[in-house]
This record gives structure tokens, C-alpha cells and sequence, in this order.
């Protein structure tokens, strides 16, 4: 009765056999390399970027050992982290600012194995060095801008309608326009409502004013936001690619937030430079009206003039500036830096697209001799760039900002310009750097602890259980194979809590063992035979373990739903590992106790130490 | 090898007031310094930055609190951990800097006081973070209770869920109490490491249980006190031997673990201590006194017998 049929043999060996092949990517080892990716998305990695890369290496006499090309790029590998560093040198000078080339680490996991799918495990950012950050994006900013360009849209229509209003501006998320009289104020809505139907328009009577107030609807709330996310993250996916880093990820995180990790990135103040530089540029009209003296020094005594807001250039100097923006940074397609022909000045070059041209002409046309400010936005500080006078009508969208302190400077405007402009200010609400040195340190403190402690069991059990708790030592081996294989497999990020968790499944594990074998020492105390005993041992056992295992996945699960980060991580392997232990524990564990005894003729004692006869 | 040799059962439910009143005092005492002396929080939840760094020699920590406080951040903590040449220094939330420029400027500040300074790890957390891990971190441990009871609740009956989920209650309480009474940090991972305690400790009552319904089944004789005692004294050996062997796991978690894992393996130890004890001499008495008995367990079918042994035991 203790003998399994063929086809269960078969398939456990089938499982450790795979268990093995997508275990063996993390015995190999890693080495350096270097990956070459488009920077821009009109260009594709491909086999003549791979034939470029390849040529570029071979005129420069660089030894490789290895190039591939896959979905990100094109992949070297070499020898030494010298080559490497020569290659990275010599690859960024030849192929310009078009490909971002970065350096990687790449497991030589031979390639037959990588046919099949087995790579080594996917560690997170404590293992393996880097800098994690949370951006949280703010959502009111997205909607006060919304609403604040709808100020400007209303303004030009109802002038260009010649409907009659004397006072437009913005409460809050609300845009409130005043009139005279309540035909005009009927006429008007009935064409806003037309022109602008995704606003929800309400009308009142204060005193002798008519007020229209349009609000954003949920709905549209929602939308808002949502697009303002979405930019914000293909912002960052673009400035992040200038950074020149490989496999970083850029994710959305719940509603409002950002996830950005950059795997060994050791200049975190650069990185956070880029990130961290969260501004939004805004060009709008300087209040001519109001530049004299008195009034400046009465605004910066806090008496700002209806309709304006007050902002101090480069050198300190106040200035009056209007609320509503002529155009946000979104319409920008490129920027580059470059010199004024005349003054021999930094400027940055910018290119608006069609929608942004054409506001752009239209405005300058009708404010030849009047300044334009533009302004920087950055969390909590707003500064004026620059604020050039219009000498004519700019069309066709190229625009230069003067106003540049040096070439430095141009760049990095330029390039926060080029990489795009946010859609809402974010700030970072969470910051975790982990050295290299410690990443490496942690790996090793993971798999000490468990190597050791899985060997001091293993050493106990087999004195206490004898020939059974070898068996048990076996299928506890064969746990952590498959845990292994299954992490491998899934490519889920392993993080240190996580190899916590591999070795906490181990210690957990073990108890199925040793319930089934103190139920078969229970069962030979009972006077049962050994083959009987065997039996009634993993039967009865089998009943109390699904149920052990179903509570401890229950918190395992919780953990998985609410947990984020380190304790996702943690999650993922304590619930894998309760799954893996249930296979081994009684499927394994029995095979081998079947092999052992369930083919004897005639088997008189077990040798599962010493039984205690009551 | 065998270290159970038990003729007799033990009459575990006997000492019941006793392992009651000592759990009570326990109890009492955790919630007291709980109360009083509150949790240490770390940076996960309070907000603020804790960095690692460490310097080639024995670091100088006057040194390094004075290059902090120059520049100008109040209430920062430095202290060794480990060897002498490795840091931890810790900074609450500054309202009117950012994050990101918080730990920046530590940065910059240690450089300039020694170069030779090697930072290992920056942790620096936004209060809006913190304040979300309080509510998922409640969540999380409500769901694990509700989850537990209602499998319990379906699988046995609901006087064992009860039973089950006071006793495991009860540890998490006195966990937390010993990490208010130490002090110790209160992290992520101790709070993954207390979620993680609750589903193993369960298995101990439900080992328990099992053999309390097979006892009932078996045992058609006995009394209540006596199945439980018998069930008690039965799966012991396998409840010493688990523990051992799972401790023996959190103890190498101890020793080769370093400082992140520290705290959660601390926990797990006192989880486990605390866990063999509370899911047997806790939970059986409960269990006893909301009235489990062979009818509820084993059905209606069985309901005649019971009343005839109830009527013949006098």
C-alpha cells in the first residue's frame, strides 16, 4: 500500500528536473556590460544599430565576449570592467545623443537556458545597489492650471463674440466672469456651454453683478488627472533615458503617485537633479500697467493687484505678472541650447507644436512692444527666466528664451525643456538609496542565514528522526529548489526581506515533516505495523496540514494586498513558499519513504528513532 | 532520539486559572508599556531619514553631530551600530525642506567634514507614506483576524475561531509590548514579521483542534476536559520539535542577518516563545469556557450518544 503509481514517480521527478534547470542561471555569475538603447522613440533597436555597435567595438580594438539584441537595445558583454568602461566611452562619443548607452551587469546564464526562459532571480534594489523614489504628483496643481487656462480660453472667446464682461478670473477650481446684465450673461453661456461642454456652467446675482460660474465636473476631474499622470510619467520616462541608466523602471503607484528605480545609480544627486527639478514652464504677459515703482513696492508689501501675481527675475527684481498663462510647457516639442547670432548670449532654442505656434503668433502680434514673462515652476518656488520685450510677430513656433547665464546653464534648461514639461508639480515622498557594497553585503547575509540555518536543521532532524528525517531533510531541499525555481521563473523581485522570507518558509516547512513523522511513531506506538503506520501517518497528518497552511496563506495573502514595497516582496515568496512546501512536504516526502520501504517484502522496523512504548 | 516520553495526560486545563492569570498579567503589562512608553516607530512610519554610512576608521561621532548640527537640523541621533566604524544617523521630518533635499544636505554636510565617508543606505520617507502605512498596516492585520476566524469558523466552529484569534491576538499584543518596553525600532519588516507570527501561530491551534475533533470521535467516553488534555499532551512533542526547528531558522536569521533583519527576527523569536504557549494553554481554556463540546463539533448526528455518555457520566 506504500507504493505510488509510475505516473506520480514520473511526475515529481518531471518538477525537480525543471526545478533544476530554471535554478542553475544563479550559480553563474555576472559580468560587466554595456547597453546601447534609442533615446528617442522614433528610433528602433535593431539589427543595424547591433551591426553599429559591433563595428564601433572592432575599429576601437575593444575585446567582447559576447553582443545580443533584445526588446531595450543592444547588449555587450566583456571581460573586465575596463573594456567595459573604454567601450562606454568610445560608444557614447560615435553614436551622439540620439542612444543612450549605459552601464549594465549581464548573467552569463548560458544561451540555451535563456531559450527557455530561465534567467536568474530578479533582485530588487537592496540586493543589487540603486536608488528607489516615490513621487507623489499634485493633483489640485493639475486642476488650478486647468481651470486657469480656461480663463484664457474664455477670454479670447467672448472677445472674439464682442460679448460684454468686466471681470474674468479664477476661485479655487472655479471660473467666475462677471457681467452687467443678464442677457449677456444668458449669451454667453449659451456659447461657452457649446464651446467648452466638458465644464458645468451655474449662474448668480450679487448686487448689480451677473456672475458665471463654470466648475470642472467629477468627471472630468477625473480625466484631468489622469492625463496629468500619464504625462508626468512619460516625462520622467524621457529624462530619465538622458540619464543614461540601465533598466530602470517608471511606474504609476495607486492614483497620484510614481514609482522610479534606478539600479546601480551611485550619483543620487544627479538623479535627483533631473527627477527632483520637477518644473513646469509657463509663458505669460508681463502687467505693463503696473510697472511703476509704487505699485512693485506695494506688492511686495503684499498688496498685489487684481489679476496679477508677483515674481522676482534672475537678478531679484520684482515683476508684475498676469494670472492667466498664454501657454504651458505641454506644447513644447523641442528645445535645445544654442548662441544669439548678435549678442553672442546663451539662449535656448524652442520649438512649440501647431496648437502652441499658433496661440504663440496670435499673442505676439497683439502685444508688439509689451514683455512676455517666462516662468520656471518648480515645487513651492516660481521664478522668472526670463522676460524679453516682443519686438514683432513670432510665427511658426521657433522661439529662442534669451536670458541664459552661460552655456551650462542653457543645457540644463534645455534639457529639462526637451525631456518635457510636467503636467502637475510632484515631489518626492520617498527616497531609499542602497550602496552597491551593501547590496551585496545583503545578499550574503540573506543566503547565510538560510544555508546555516537550513543545515542546522538538517542536522537535528536526522538525529532525532533518523532514516525520516533525512527524508524530511530531502524534501526540505527539494522546497527550496523549487522556491528557487518558481522566483526564477516568475521573475518576481527578490529583495532582502524576501530571502528572509525563503528561509522563514524553510523553518516553517519543516513542521509538515514533522507532524507526519510524530504521527508514525504515534501509529507504531498504537501497535500498528510499519507499513500500516506509514500509511495512517501521512493520512491523518495530511488533514492538519491543508489546514495549517490555509491560515498561514491568509496572512500571507493580506500581506500581498496591503503591503507595498520590501513587504510586497515579502509576501510574494512567504506565499510561494507555503504552496512549495505543501508539494514537498507530503508528495516528495512520501515518494521517497515509498522507495525506501514500499517495495521491501518484509519490513519489521522503521527507522524513525526511538519509540517510546507506553 | 526521543525527548517525550509522557505515560499519563496532562492536566493542561487544570492549571487553566493559572496559565490564565499569567497570561492576563502578561497581557496587562504589554498594553501598559504600550500605553506608556509607546513604539518606537522607525522612519517608515514617523517620516524623516535614516542613513548608514561608515568610514574606513573608527568613526568620530562628536564630529559627525557637529557637521550636522552646523547645518542647522535639529533632534538628529547618531549612534554606532555594529562596529565602531559603522553609523546610524537619523533625522526627523524638517517642514520646510523636502526630502529629498534633507538627505542631500547630510550627504554633502558628512563629505565635507571626511571624505573618506561611505554612505551605505539612505532611507528618507514623506509623511503622507507614514501616515498611509498606519491605515494599511490596521487593514492588514483586520483582514488576516477576519480571514483566520471565518476559515476556522467553517472548517471547526466558531467557538474555536474565537478562541483561536484571542490567543494570537494576545501574542501580537505582547510583541509589541516587548518592542515599547526595549524600545526597539518598529519597522516595515517587524510588522511583516508580526502578520507572518499570526498565521504561523494559528497552526498551533489548529493542530490542537484537529486533535481535539478526532479525540471526540475516538475518545466517545471522556469528558471535554479530558479530550482537550489528551489532544494537549498528544501533539506536544510535534509542537516543541516545530518550534525548535523553526527557531532554529530565526536564529540563524539573528546571527547572520545583520541590522535590517535584526528586529524582525526579534519578533519572530518572541512570536514563536510566546506562540507555543498562548495557541495551547490560552486558546484550549477558551475554547473550554465558550462551551465546545462533542455535539457542536461532530454534528446532530451523534447528538443522541452524546446526551446518553452525558447522562451515564456522573
Amino acid at each position: 500500500m506504500n507504493r505510488y503509481p509510475t505516473w506520480k514517480y514520473i511526475l515529481i521527478a518531471v518538477v525537480i528536473l525543471i526545478g533544476l534547470l530554471y535554478t542553475i542561471p544563479n550559480f553563474y555569475g555576472e559580468s560587466p556590460a554595456v547597453q546601447v538603447s534609442p533615446a528617442k522613440a522614433s528610433l528602433k533597436a535593431n539589427a543595424e544599430l547591433l551591426s553599429k555597435v559591433e563595428s564601433t567595438l572592432q575599429l576601437a580594438d575593444i575585446q567582447f565576449n559576447g553582443i545580443f539584441l533584445d526588446a531595450n537595445g543592444v547588449k555587450v558583454r566583456f571581460n573586465t570592467p575596463e573594456e567595459q568602461l573604454k567601450a562606454k566611452d568610445k560608444l557614447s562619443a560615435n553614436l551622439g545623443k540620439d542612444y543612450t548607452v549605459a552601464l549594465n551587469l549581464l548573467s552569463q546564464t548560458p544561451s540555451w537556458l535563456l531559450a527557455i526562459g530561465a534567467k536568474p532571480m530578479y533582485l530588487g534594489l537592496d540586493l543589487r545597489g540603486g536608488v528607489h523614489f516615490l513621487l507623489e504628483v499634485d493633483m489640485k496643481a493639475a486642476l488650478d492650471k486647468s481651470a486657469e487656462s480656461s480663463v484664457g480660453d474664455f477670454r479670447t472667446t467672448l472677445r472674439r463674440e464682442k460679448i460684454n464682461y468686466f471681470g474674468i478670473s479664477r476661485e479655487g477650481q472655479k471660473v467666475e466672469v462677471k457681467f452687467d446684465s443678464a442677457a449677456e450673461l444668458e449669451k454667453a453661456q449659451k456659447l461657452l456651454s457649446k464651446d467648452y461642454p466638458d465644464l458645468t456652467y451655474a449662474d448668480s446675482v450679487a448686487g448689480k453683478e451677473f456672475v458665471l460660474t463654470a466648475s470642472i465636473g467629477e468627471v472630468n476631474k477625473l480625466k484631468i488627472q489622469e492625463f496629468a499622470l500619464k504625462q508626468n510619467l512619460q516625462t520622467l520616462h524621457n529624462r530619465i533615458n538622458e540619464l543614461g541608466v540601465a533598466e530602470p523602471i517608471v511606474q504609476q503607484q495607486g492614483f497620484d503617485r510614481i514609482v522610479v528605480q534606478l539600479p546601480g545609480v551611485q550619483d543620487t544627486a544627479k538623479a535627483k537633479e533631473i527627477l527632483g527639478r520637477t518644473a513646469t514652464l509657463e509663458i505669460r504677459m508681463v502687467d505693463e500697467d503696473k510697472k511703476d515703482m509704487a505699485t512693485l513696492k506695494a506688492a511686495e508689501e503684499g498688496k498685489v493687484p487684481f489679476g496679477d501675481e508677483l515674481y522676482k527675475d534672475r537678478d531679484g527684481n520684482p515683476i508684475l505678472v498676469k494670472k492667466s498663462v498664454v501657454l504651458t510647457g505641454d506644447r513644447i516639442t523641442d528645445a535645445g541650447p544654442g548662441v544669439n547670432q548678435q549678442t553672442g548670449g546663451s539662449v535656448v532654442n524652442v520649438t512649440l507644436d501647431g496648437r502652441g505656434a499658433g496661440i504663440f503668433k496670435n499673442v505676439t502680434r497683439d502685444n508688439v512692444g509689451k514683455r512676455m514673462a517666462i516662468l520656471l515652476i518648480e515645487k513651492n518656488s516660481t521664478e522668472i527666466i526670463t522676460a524679453p520685450v516682443i519686438n514683432e510677430e513670432i510665427g511658426g513656433g521657433q522661439v529662442q528664451i534669451s536670458g541664459m547665464g552661460n552655456a551650462q546653464e542653457a543645457t540644463d534648461v534645455a534639457l529639462l525643456l526637451r525631456a518635457g514639461a510636467l503636467a502637475a508639480p510632484m515631489e518626492i515622498i520617498e527616497e531609499r538609496t542602497v550602496g552597491p557594497s551593501m547590496g551585496v553585503e545583503n545578499i550574503k547575509r540573506g543566503v547565510h542565514s538560510t544555508l546555516w540555518g537550513f543545515a542546522a536543521i538538517a542536522i537535528m532532524m536526522m538525529i532525532y528522526y533518523m532514516v525520516f528525517g533525512g527524508v524530511s531533510v530531502l524534501a526540505l531541499g527539494v522546497n527550496l529548489l523549487l522556491l528557487v525555481a518558481l522566483l526564477s521563473m516568475l521573475q518576481a523581485t527578490l529583495t532582502l526581506p524576501g530571502l528572509a522570507a525563503i528561509a522563514l518558509a524553510l523553518g516553517m516547512a519543516i513542521d509538515a515533516n514533522v507532524l507526519i513523522n510524530e504521527r508514525i511513531r504515534e501509529e507504531l506506538r498504537n501497535g500498528n505495523t510499519p507499513q500500516a503506520s506509514i500509511h495512517a501517518g501521512y493520512d491523518r497528518a495530511f488533514d492538519t496540514i491543508i489546514d495549517s497552511n490555509v491560515t498561514t496563506l491568509i496572512a500571507g495573502l493580506a500581506l500581498f494586498m496591503f503591503g507595498t514595497g520590501p513587504i510586497k516582496g515579502f509576501a510574494v515568496v512567504h506565499v510561494l513558499g507555503i504552496l512549495t512546501s505543501m508539494f514537498s512536504a507530503v508528495l516528495v516526502s512520501r515518494a521517497i519513504v515509498n522507495l525506501i520501504y514500499g517495495y521491501r517484502r518484509k519490513v519489521t522496523q522503521l527507522s524513525i528513532g526511538q519509540i517510546f512504548k507506553a | 532520539m526521543e525527548l517525550f516520553r509522557i505515560k499519563n495526560d496532562i492536566p493542561f486545563m487544570s492549571y487553566g486559572r493559572l496559565t490564565t492569570a499569567i497570561s492576563l498579567i502578561t497581557f496587562i503589562l504589554a498594553v501598559y508599556f504600550l500605553a506608556v512608553k509607546g513604539l518606537h516607530y522607525g522612519v517608515d512610519f514617523t517620516g524623516g531619514t535614516a542613513m548608514e554610512v561608515s568610514y574606513p576608521q573608527a568613526a568620530n561621532i562628536e564630529g559627525i553631530r557637529k557637521a550636522i548640527a552646523d547645518t542647522g537640523l535639529k533632534d538628529v541621533t547618531v549612534q554606532n551600530f555594529g562596529t565602531s566604524q559603522d553609523v546610524l544617523i537619523r533625522l526627523p521630518l524638517v517642514k520646510e525642506m523636502s526630502i529629498a533635499k534633507l538627505s542631500e544636505t547630510v550627504t554633502n554636510a558628512l563629505k565635507n567634514a571626511d571624505a573618506s565617508v561611505e554612505v551605505h543606505r539612505v532611507e528618507s520617507v514623506g509623511s503622507q507614506v507614514g501616515d498611509e502605512l498606519y491605515a494599511n498596516g490596521g487593514l492588514a492585520l483586520l483582514l488576516v483576524c477576519v480571514g483566520i476566524m471565518a476559515y476556522l469558523a467553517i472548517r471547526f466552529e466558531w467557538r474555536f475561531a474565537v478562541a483561536a484569534i484571542i490567543a494570537n491576538m494576545h501574542d501580537v499584543v505582547i510583541i509589541l509590548g516587548f518592542f515599547a518596553f526595549f524600545q526597539w525600532e518598529f519597522n516595515l519588516t517587524v510588522l511583516a514579521a508580526i502578520l507572518a507570527v499570526l498565521g504561523y501561530s494559528v497552526n498551533e491551534s489548529v493542530v490542537v483542534f484537529d486533535r481535539v475533533r478526532e479525540n471526540f470521535r475516538k475518545m466517545r467516553k471522556a469528558t471535554v476536559v479530558q479530550v482537550i488534555d489528551n489532544a494537549i499532551t498528544r501533539t506536544m512533542s510535534r509542537t516543541v520539535i516545530t518550534h525548535v526547528m523553526t527557531q532554529t531558522m530565526v536564529g540563524s536569521m539573528l546571527l547572520f542577518g545583520g541590522e535590517v533583519l535584526h528586529n524582525f527576527a526579534l519578533a519572530l523569536t518572541i512570536g514563536i516563545l510566546f506562540g507555543i504557549y498562548s495557541s495551547v494553554l490560552v486558546a484550549c481554556p477558551i475554547a473550554m469556557w465558550l462551551g465546545v463540546s462533542r455535539a457542536n463539533l461532530i454534528g446532530d448526528v451523534e447528538k443522541k450518544n452524546n446526551e446518553q455518555e452525558a447522562e451515564a457520566t456522573p
